[in-house]
């Protein structure tokens, strides 16, 4: 059982903003402080690639986003209002040319402790790990991820990994602690860092790799989006390729909490959401993962599935969605909490559908449609 | 347009014109002889950001971009030019 400290109970928000990152463009959803009433924005960077657009919770009003487009490299641009308006990045996350790799995209950004204003940290494709301290003008690789001897071990060739590369993603800082840090790949599995990245261990135990020889290795595996929960930094919470799982720190052994889904529906998924207040409440938006891995909603039936107990148990979800035919696949960028005491989540399609509930899960309701395909969802 | 003997016409294509608003600039290098690496410095110098848009941090023309010099596919960066070659930046053929 997580000791769970006093919830945080927060002044309800007059507004919320949903940030959507997808395959062509930023778009974002704001809604009033009843979350009933929703305006879809004109499309900012249309036509770029842009995997992940952030707001910054230290100050409210920076934004930055990761951009490429089909031609063009990579960059990061960034807003100081609220994204009216942008510029990029003067140096954008590159390897050094000695390396001989090549950042194809910037896939994951998280920003960094609060105590430290203008940090935040990024994730490759190829997995790479970058640092800004300016608040995203400048951008410097982590030679002790990038360049740690055992980096190539642990990430396997470059062309290993996901369809569009390997990633590295769901950097996680410790709001106890800026220089304790998790990070994950796929492939490569879970790290952890206590020295703000100059040196990095596995921390995969548990985890299954169900792809290799040894279901069990070291590291390899494939986590999909791993989450810390709120009010209890010692718990994270992981949608992995072969399941989902908890750990509960200072233990280094993952439990496979998927194992108490249904059956017929499994625990194949990818994204992962903690509740913005409760350490025992998460959710996830199982995929089929049968057979050829088509990764849509199983049986064509969407739904969510919500814990309250740590992952002893899970609750179907689906109230509004489609009872048949609905075959949505959402990634792991792509579901999102809000900060309300009765928290809110968004889950954006790669048929480009936003969904949203107010409460909880009980009842979800679209919010936009015909959007291109959605890579990622943010609140702020 | 006349270009003097070390500077160069290089034609953008639409995907980089937030950078230089217009569809071909006029640049100059210093260096002797002239290279196509030169020319994207000078590039990024009136520009910034431009170059990494089009070459990687290895200094490889990315995969879905195409330079020509000359009217004829240019990749290597070493490649030296000669006055009047002028320089053609164009996003390849891809995508959906």
């Amino acid at each position: 059982m997580a000791s769970r400290s006093s919830p945080i109970r927060a002044a309800a928000p007059s507004r919320v903003r949903v940030l959507i990152s997808t395959r062509k463009g930023l778009w974002t959803l704001v809604g009033d402080g009843t979350r009933r009433t929703w305006k879809l924005s004109s499309p900012t960077f249309l036509g770029h690639v842009v995997h992940h657009a952030v707001v910054d919770p230290r100050d409210g009003k920076t934004w930055l986003a990761a951009a490429r487009t089909g031609h063009l490299g990579p960059t990061i641009f960034r807003s100081q209002d609220s994204g009216r308006t942008w510029k990029e990045a003067a140096s954008p996350p590159a390897f050094t040319a000695d390396s001989g790799r090549v950042v194809d995209h910037t896939f994951w950004l998280t920003p960094g402790h609060a105590s430290q204003p203008g940090v935040w940290y990024a994730g490759t494709s190829p997995q790479g790990l970058f640092r800004t301290e300016d608040g995203g003008v400048t951008w410097h690789g982590i030679a002790g991820f990038n360049a740690h001897p055992d980096r190539k071990a642990w990430c396997g060739g470059d062309q290993d990994g996901t369809p569009d590369g390997p990633k590295l993603h769901s950097i996680i800082v410790d709001p106890r602690d800026p220089a304790h840090m998790y990070l994950s790949m796929s492939g490569g599995g879970t790290f952890e860092s206590h020295d703000a990245g100059s040196d990095w261990h596995p921390l995969n135990e548990g985890v299954r790799a169900d792809f290799y020889p040894d279901p069990y290795p070291v590291y390899g595996q494939d986590p999909h989006c791993v989450r810390m929960a709120s009010n209890n930094p010692d718990r994270l919470y992981m949608q992995n390729h072969c399941g989902i799982y908890r750990l509960d720190r200072p233990g280094t052994r993952w439990t496979r909490i998927g194992d108490n889904m249904p059956k017929s529906v499994g625990d194949i998924g990818l994204p992962m959401v903690a509740h913005p207040h409760d350490p025992d409440t998460a959710w996830v938006f199982p995929m089929d993962g049968t057979d050829v891995w088509p990764r849509t909603s199983p049986g064509g039936k969407p739904a969510a599935y919500r814990t309250r107990d740590g992952g002893k148990s899970w609750k179907r979800q689906s109230e509004g969605m489609p009872r048949t035919q609905g075959w949505w696949t959402v990634k792991r960028q792509a579901m999102a909490a809000d900060g309300f005491a009765t928290a809110g989540v968004y889950f954006g399609t790669t048929s480009g559908e936003v969904w949203a509930t107010r409460d909880e899960g009980r009842t979800w309701k679209r919010l936009a449609q015909h959007l291109p395909e959605i890579y990622a969802i943010e609140t702020a | 347009m006349s270009v003097g003997q070390d500077s160069f016409r290089v034609a953008i294509p639409s995907q980089l014109r937030s950078y230089t608003k217009v569809p071909a600039v006029t640049v100059t290098v210093v260096a002797t002889p002239p290279r196509l690496a030169d020319v994207f410095a000078a590039l990024e110098a009136s520009y910034p950001g431009i170059r990494f848009r089009v070459i990687d941090e290895t200094g490889r023309v990315r995969p879905h971009m195409q330079v020509f010099v000359g009217g004829r596919v240019q990749r290597d960066p070493a490649a030296i030019l000669v006055p009047g070659d002028e320089v053609m930046i164009v996003g390849a053929l891809s995508g959906g």
